[in-house]
């Protein structure tokens, strides 16, 4: 292929070329920063909208749902409005205004970027009753079918995380086994041509729910007390 | 101006079905009418995008640093389809997933950039870009249209059949994808040349 004509003395040298990348990088990262701005607040209302419909989603059972920060005491109080945070706690209640369960994020390194989870706690059969994906760049057609896998989603149906008599830890951390070898309430079946990508998944619940849920489970009162009628 | 710089993407020179370019996201988002759409139109945008600055930089990029500065450009135009795709509907961007970001890959507008807007005006690198853009556009519509026909038995999510159809699963899977592709290049090169 011929190269395409330049003018005279604009290949020579290297100041052209810085001045051409240079220039070229300036102007393409301010208009990346324009648009992030610009686009930003809607992103983050759909995002938001999004992490509510999905709370529903792993809590099946619950109607109604409000959001909880946790306070340097260790307290959880109703979250008040303003920049939403991974830290926080959802707490799904059905049609009595009973405590169906909690929804928590995740995130960990998946196979190709992070990956961003939501599950659901169902806090009187400690277990996990449901995943969703909030976000993954994984590859499509093989890790991205974690998300839509019937067979890998089964086993969030019930997924034992239930604690140790001392509620300290996990009596059996969440363990991802080869596809078709689920022994246990607290092992997940992997997925065929998705190895990476079900493991990442594996290993984000158990890092969250080791981390998580004992300092969780002693607060339960904070999310039943504050239940308005 | 002329213009045969449009019409020849749509038909003479028609990125699918004729220069077999960009087959990634054409065999790999055309699983629905809607994500075809919204893939060709986000493609069409970075390729009418990128060939009018591609050209507008025409005499001020060394050409050792063209290719460096050409995926710069075409970069930084699917990031911002990328944002604006968030922003209109996180649904639709999860549907297209990995995809938006691999425009950047897409030969297709590397291609029109180095063979048509380096060396061209800006009027007419425009006028290239949104007849490419807009034959990629129609060629993947009409992949994503059979496939979510045959497959869910639907168009743009408007059931078509009797609750009675039976959807070919197969249509939806990456291997419809394929099938459906040969039919439309068998179809195409008997319509172009009927002695071939």
């Amino acid at each position: 292929m011929s190269a395409p004509a330049l003018p005279p003395g604009a290949s020579e040298g290297g100041w052209p070329m810085a001045r051409a990348m240079v220039g070229v990088g300036l102007v393409c990262g301010l208009l990346i920063v324009f648009v992030y701005e610009a686009t930003r607040p809607r992103i983050e209302r759909a995002r938001a909208e999004a992490l509510r419909q999905a709370v529903f989603e792993v809590l099946p059972g619950a109607n109604s749902s409000r959001s909880f920060e946790r306070e340097q005491d260790g307290h959880y109080v109703p979250a008040r409005d303003g920049a939403s945070s991974a830290e926080r706690v959802h707490a799904g209640f059905d049609a009595e205004n009973r405590l169906v369960g909690l929804a928590l994020e995740a995130a960990g390194m998946g196979y190709q970027d992070v990956i961003r989870l939501l599950y659901g706690y169902a806090v009187e059969s400690e277990t996990i009753i449901g995943v969703h994906v909030l976000e993954s760049r994984e590859t499509p057609g093989l890790g991205d079918r974690v998300e839509s896998d019937a067979g890998f989603q089964a086993n969030f149906a019930r997924l034992d995380v239930s604690l140790t008599a001392d509620g300290r830890v996990i009596l059996h951390p969440i363990e991802v086994v080869k596809p078709g070898e689920k022994r246990h309430p607290w092992q997940i079946d992997g997925l065929t041509g998705a190895t990476i990508t079900s493991k990442a998944i594996g290993s984000i619940l158990r890092e969250s729910t080791l981390a998580r849920l004992p300092a969780i489970r002693v607060r339960l009162a904070d999310f039943v007390e504050e239940v308005a009628p | 101006m002329n213009t045969e710089d449009f019409w020849k993407g749509l038909w003479r020179e028609n990125p699918i079905f004729v220069q077999v370019l960009g087959m990634c996201p054409a065999l790999a988002v055309s699983n629905t009418a809607r994500n075809a759409l919204a893939m060709g139109l986000a493609t069409l945008f970075v390729l009418v995008a990128s060939n009018a600055a591609v050209a507008l930089l025409r005499n001020f990029v060394p050409k050792q640093v063209r290719i460096a500065t050409y995926i710069l450009v075409i970069a930084t135009f699917v990031t911002i389809v990328d944002y604006t795709i968030q922003a209109i509907s996180l649904e639709l961007h999860r549907a297209l997933g990995a995809f938006i970001s691999l425009i950047v890959v897409n030969c297709l507008i590397l291609g029109r950039a180095e063979a048509f807007a380096s060396r061209n005006s800006i009027g007419r690198s425009v006028l290239d870009g949104a007849g490419m853009g807009l034959g990629f556009t129609l060629a993947l519509l009409s992949l994503g249209a059979v496939r979510e026909i045959l497959g869910s038995g639907s168009l743009f999510g408007v059931a078509l059949f009797h609750a009675d159809f039976q959807p070919w699963v197969i249509m939806l899977l990456p291997s419809g994808g394929f099938f459906t592709l040969a039919a439309w290049l068998m179809l195409f090169g008997r319509w172009r040349a009927p002695d071939a």
